[in-house]
C-alpha cells in the first residue's frame, strides 16, 4: 500500500491486567484516530489475554522530562534514603500500596 | 440451476448443517490467513490473523462435534482435510479471492466480505444459542463473543475506506458490486437447512434477512456507499457446486495432511 501509515499519529498503549491495579505502558502504535487505535491495540497488545481494559494517548501529548536534565532532576534524591518507607512498619489495616 | 435432491434425514441434516457452518468458517479462516504477512500495516496484519484463527477455532469444534454425529472412524482431521472441492458446503462468498481490477490483493474486498459475512453471522450465532443440539448452543455462545468483534472491526473498515479517499471509496464500492450478488445465497434455504431448521437444530437465515438488511443498509449509509442491486443469479456453494476458486485453496490447505497422513507435530 501507499506510505499512508507513515502519517497517522502514534498513539501510546496503556494496559490493566487482570491482577494489575493500574495501567501499566507496553508499547505504542500508528492509527488514524483513538477509536482504531484502541481496536488495534486490543489486536496487538492483549492477544494473550493481557489485559481487562486499555488507554491510549496520543503520544504527541505526553510531554517528558529530558536526558540532559538528569543530574539536577533525579540525582539531588540519591542521599535522601530516608525517604523510603523501608523504615516504617505498614500496619495490615493498610492492604495493598 | 436447479438439482433433484434425495430426501434429506435427520442426520444427514444435523450433519450437512454443522458441516455447513465449519465449512465457512475455515475456508474464510484460510482465505484471510493470506493476508498474514501481507497485511496493509502490521496492526490489521495482526489482527486478521487473530480473525483467521477464531474462525478456525470455530472451525474445528463444528467438526470435533460433527465427527460424533458422524461416527464411523470420522475425525475433524478427516472432514477439514480429507474432502474434496465438492463436499464442501460453504458459501461461494467466502472462497473468492481478494484480488479485484486494481489489485491482486484488494483491502476492501477483505473488508467488504468479512462485513456482509459477520452482519449474518451476528445474528445465526445469537439465535443459534438457543439450538436444540446443545453442543452447537455452546459452540454459538463462544463463537458470538467473536463475531462481535469481526462485525465491529469489519464495519469500523468499511465506514472509514467508503468515507475515505476517492480511491477508497471506489475500491469499496467496486468490492460492493462485485461481492453483494453472493449474498443471495444466504437466503435460499437448502434442504438440509430446512429440516434441520424444522427440527429446530438451525436457524432458518431467510427469517434473518430484515435485521441484516438493516445492519447492512445502516453502515453504508454512514459510509456513504451505495447498495447494489442484488443480482440475479444464485450461487450454490451451500449445495456442494462452488467456483473454481476453491479447489486452489483447499489444495494448499491440504497439502500437508495428505502428504503425510496422520503426521503429528
Amino acid at each position: 500500500m501507499s506510505t499512508t501509515h507513515n502519517d497517522w499519529p502514534l498513539w501510546e498503549v496503556f494496559v490493566r491486567s487482570k491482577q494489575g491495579l493500574e495501567h501499566k505502558h507496553c508499547g505504542s502504535l500508528h492509527a488514524a484516530d483513538a477509536q482504531q487505535a484502541l481496536q488495534m491495540a486490543r489486536d496487538v497488545y492483549t492477544r494473550r489475554q493481557e489485559g481487562v481494559s486499555i488507554w491510549v494517548v496520543p503520544s504527541n501529548t505526553i510531554t517528558a522530562s529530558e536526558p540532559d536534565d538528569k543530574a539536577a532532576f533525579f540525582e539531588p534524591m540519591a542521599d535522601k534514603i530516608y525517604r523510603h518507607p523501608t523504615f516504617y512498619e505498614i500496619p495490615d489495616e493498610v492492604g495493598h500500596m | 440451476m436447479k438439482t433433484v435432491e434425495a430426501p434429506v434425514g435427520t442426520r444427514t441434516a444435523a450433519l450437512g448443517y454443522l458441516l455447513h457452518l465449519a465449512d465457512n468458517a475455515l475456508v474464510l479462516g484460510q482465505r484471510n490467513a493470506e493476508w498474514c504477512g501481507n497485511g496493509p500495516v502490521l496492526e490489521e496484519d495482526i489482527a486478521l490473523a487473530n480473525m483467521s484463527l477464531d474462525l478456525i477455532g470455530q472451525a474445528r469444534l463444528l467438526y470435533q462435534h460433527a465427527a460424533v454425529v458422524a461416527g464411523e472412524g470420522v475425525t475433524e482431521d478427516s472432514l477439514a482435510y480429507f474432502r474434496d472441492a465438492t463436499d464442501f458446503r460453504n458459501y461461494t462468498l467466502l472462497e473468492l479471492p481478494h484480488s479485484s481490477d486494481t489489485s491482486e490483493r484488494d483491502y476492501a474486498v477483505t473488508i467488504v466480505r468479512n462485513f456482509l459475512y459477520s452482519a449474518l453471522m451476528l445474528l445465526l450465532w445469537e439465535g443459534l444459542q438457543k439450538s436444540k443440539d446443545a453442543q452447537l448452543a455452546a459452540i454459538a455462545g463462544k463463537s458470538f463473543k467473536e463475531v462481535r468483534y469481526h462485525f465491529r472491526h469489519s464495519r469500523d473498515w468499511l465506514v472509514r475506506l467508503g468515507d475515505g479517499t476517492a480511491e477508497s471509496r471506489a475500491r469499496t464500492q467496486a468490492a460492493l458490486e462485485h461481492l453483494m450478488p453472493y449474498t443471495q445465497e444466504y437466503w435460499a434455504p437448502s434442504a438440509i437447512e430446512t429440516v434441520a431448521d424444522t427440527e429446530g437444530r438451525a436457524i432458518d437465515a431467510a427469517a434473518l434477512k430484515r435485521e441484516w438488511d438493516d445492519l447492512v443498509n445502516d453502515a453504508l449509509q454512514e459510509a456513504g456507499l451505495q447498495r447494489p442491486a442484488p443480482g440475479t443469479g444464485l450461487p450454490q456453494g451451500k449445495n456442494g457446486q462452488h467456483s473454481d476458486h476453491l479447489a486452489p485453496l483447499l489444495a494448499e490447505m491440504q497439502s500437508l495432511a495428505r502428504a503425510h497422513p496422520n503426521a503429528l507435530w
